[in-house]
């Protein structure tokens, strides 16, 4: 059991920020009519986390010289961070309809200059890690107290871009980069062990020098210590394996990499037609709410 | 001595191919890098495990505190310098021009040039690729070693400025330059020693092209290690054939000095380009593009056509592959004979 550093109000308040945020998604999802789903799904509990609990952000002031750095590595998902970011109040929520449209902020992949608060740009896999990398080493070259936070997905450790960054941080010791790898198993054309098998990815890090928390990537108590964790490990980069379900919260979805890259009312008719399937996620998704409700009575 | 620009203080015994001094431009990065790390704080310097022959060495040893070694990592290399330029660096990634911005490119489009694709004034991103070992001249390490599509890949990038200067001294005026200039830049140099015809006093300054020879009947831009070649061409095509070129070094390929090429062409009617790159997307092409849509003349195109080169000394590939003196007098004397028709 994680040592908890959460009140039981403020998990609650969490996991049901979570919620919400998981629903915003999917009414965007819809009005957009492309862009991945499950992805955005799985990682809504970290990003809340991130947003709501362990970064040191200013939305109001996104430039903010002392800001903690969260750079989003697997861009596809960006969905999940713009609901997070204008819940945070980075830009009116009204405007999460504008996902994927003509002279959007809210490009189909993040671009650092639409966007404020976006650190960079993202989409090709694969690059995230090294910018994070790059940023954390002028933090420690000039000796600033922020900290980078990698968000990346499992199927970009595919890329060798990956590796030579994790190198990189591994040699300069870049404590104050956390990586947190969105370990859902799928990638687009199937499971990630049987299109190149990553693991033991534990092992991996470990022997490129960095400091591995594994955690149940759903739990909020277990995404927030292990990140304060993380804090206190001065001698390498830590990071931080979060096993997730594709489509978490969303049953009909959960664990079928056939919803990695369609929006409900596009996607694929195994459990219910095209017309049915937003109305049906967001029913999924107040069940799920009520049961936050009666786990906290 | 009478054709040369006077303007310009270039070396006295420009035409003397023997005695003028020769040294390796890539001397000139290592200036260069010195002397933008003492103007700026924020300059530092990345290599991927060739700093000796880039020369990224003579900053690690001014500054160690402000170089970076990546190893054989180009990919990871630009990755990084995307995230130091966007807390405020002034980054400078050094390799050969085969493997940055080859290996890398589409990290540099995305984390540098797209990255930095409309900016706030004084948020850029700041990465300065240096392609060391470029072109032909590369020599004895083969085709693999010898980058000839560089300058395509870096000018279609929007936002990234291209630059081949021709020299030592040009080389370390454009890497000064370059660290001044807000937003991505790609600056190409050689390996081999290479004439010095410009001095310390010759003016430099990003997107001005230079008029070196002033003439009638032809125009000949070139770049990098042709605009030597095209002095001497010019010289001898005036002591040869009383044929009078106009020889103007066209060391920023983006932005173009379009306003430059536009003044002597009017001029002369027809124009050569000259430089150590496919003919395919190099600086001849950009040229040709402005020309097409603003003043159509003819023109030869001096470069590699559409092939691979191979190992070989320098100067015996610059003769096989047609980028000699002789082959410049050859297209100048046939871009004249295609005018009017």
């Amino acid at each position: 059991m994680p040592i908890s550093t959460l009140h039981d109000d403020k998990l609650k308040a969490l996991e049901e920020k979570a919620n919400e945020i998981r629903q915003d998604l999917i009414k965007m999802l819809v009005e957009a009519k492309s862009g991945h789903t499950a992805g955005p799904l799985a990682m809504a509990d970290v990003f809340t986390c991130m947003y709501f609990h362990i970064l040191n952000h200013d939305p109001k002031n996104p430039d903010w010289e002392e800001r903690d750095r969260l750079i989003l590595s697997n861009g596809h998902i960006c969905p999940i961070q713009y609901v997070a970011m204008a819940y945070a109040g980075y830009f009116p929520k009204e405007e999460l309809m504008r996902l994927r449209k003509y002279k959007s902020r809210l490009q189909g992949h993040p671009h650092r200059t639409s966007l404020p608060g976006l650190e960079t740009t993202s989409g090709p896999l694969g690059s995230g890690l090294g910018q994070s990398a790059g940023m954390a080493k002028v933090a420690l070259m000039d000796g600033k107290k922020w900290r980078v936070y990698c968000l990346m997905s499992d199927g970009e450790h595919d890329a060798g871009n990956t590796w030579e960054a994790a190198m990189f941080a591994g040699k300069n010791k870049l404590y104050n980069l956390t990586a947190i790898i969105d370990r859902n198993n799928i990638q687009i054309d199937g499971f990630t062990e049987d299109i190149m098998p990553l693991e033991p990815l534990r092992a991996k890090y470990e022997a490129f020098n960095w400091y591995v928390i594994e955690v149940d990537g759903h739990n909020i108590l277990e995404i927030v210590d292990a990140c304060r964790k993380a804090e206190a490990v001065y001698d390498k980069p830590t990071v931080i394996i979060a096993h997730t379900i594709p489509g978490k919260g969303v049953e009909y979805m959960e664990r079928d990499y056939l919803w990695h890259g369609s929006p409900p009312g596009e996607g694929p008719e195994n459990a219910f037609t095209k017309d049915k399937q937003a109305e049906e996620a967001i029913k999924s998704l107040r069940t799920l709410g009520g049961k936050i409700e009666s786990e906290h009575e | 001595m009478d054709m040369i620009n006077k303007n310009l203080n270039l070396v006295e015994n420009i035409f003397d191919e023997d005695k003028i001094e020769k040294i390796k431009t890539r001397d000139g990065y290592g200036k260069g890098l010195v002397e933008a790390g003492e103007k700026n704080p924020n300059v530092v310097v990345l290599c991927a495990d060739l700093s000796e022959s880039t020369r990224s060495e003579w900053f690690k040893k001014k500054f160690p505190d402000r170089f970076i070694e990546c190893g054989v990592a180009e990919q990871g290399m630009a990755t990084y310098a995307s995230g130091m330029a966007a807390e405020g660096k002034v980054v400078f990634i050094s390799s050969y021009a085969v493997f940055s911005p080859g290996r890398n490119n589409e990290q540099i489009r995305t984390t540098v040039s797209y990255n930095s694709w409309g900016s706030e004034s004084g948020k850029e991103i700041n990465v300065k690729i240096a392609g060391a070992h470029a072109g032909i001249s590369v020599g004895p390490d083969g085709a693999t070693h010898q980058a000839l599509e560089d300058i395509a890949l870096m000018r279609v990038q929007p936002g990234m400025a291209v630059i081949v200067p021709a020299d030592v001294h040009e080389t370390q005026k454009a890497t000064v330059a370059v660290a001044k200039r807000p937003g991505p830049a790609y600056i190409r140099f050689g390996r081999v020693d290479y004439p010095v015809f410009t001095t310390e006093k010759t003016p430099f300054e990003i997107g001005k092209a230079y008029t070196i020879i002033e003439g009638k009947d032809a125009t000949i831009a070139a770049c990098g290690s042709l605009v030597y070649k095209a002095i001497i061409a010019a010289k001898q095509l005036k002591d040869e054939d009383g044929i009078e070129c106009e020889v103007i070094n066209s060391h920023t390929i983006k932005p173009l000095d379009g306003n430059a090429i536009l003044k002597s062409v009017k001029k002369t009617g027809c124009v050569v380009t000259a430089e150590e790159h496919q003919v395919m997307g190099g600086m001849g092409s950009a040229i040709a593009e402005f020309l097409s849509q603003n003043y159509p003349v003819p023109q030869e195109f001096i470069g590699m056509h559409d092939r691979f080169g191979e190992s070989g000394e320098p100067e015996e590939l610059f003769e096989a592959f047609g980028m000699g003196v002789s082959h410049i007098k050859d297209a100048v004397k046939k871009v004249i004979s295609r005018k009017g028709k």
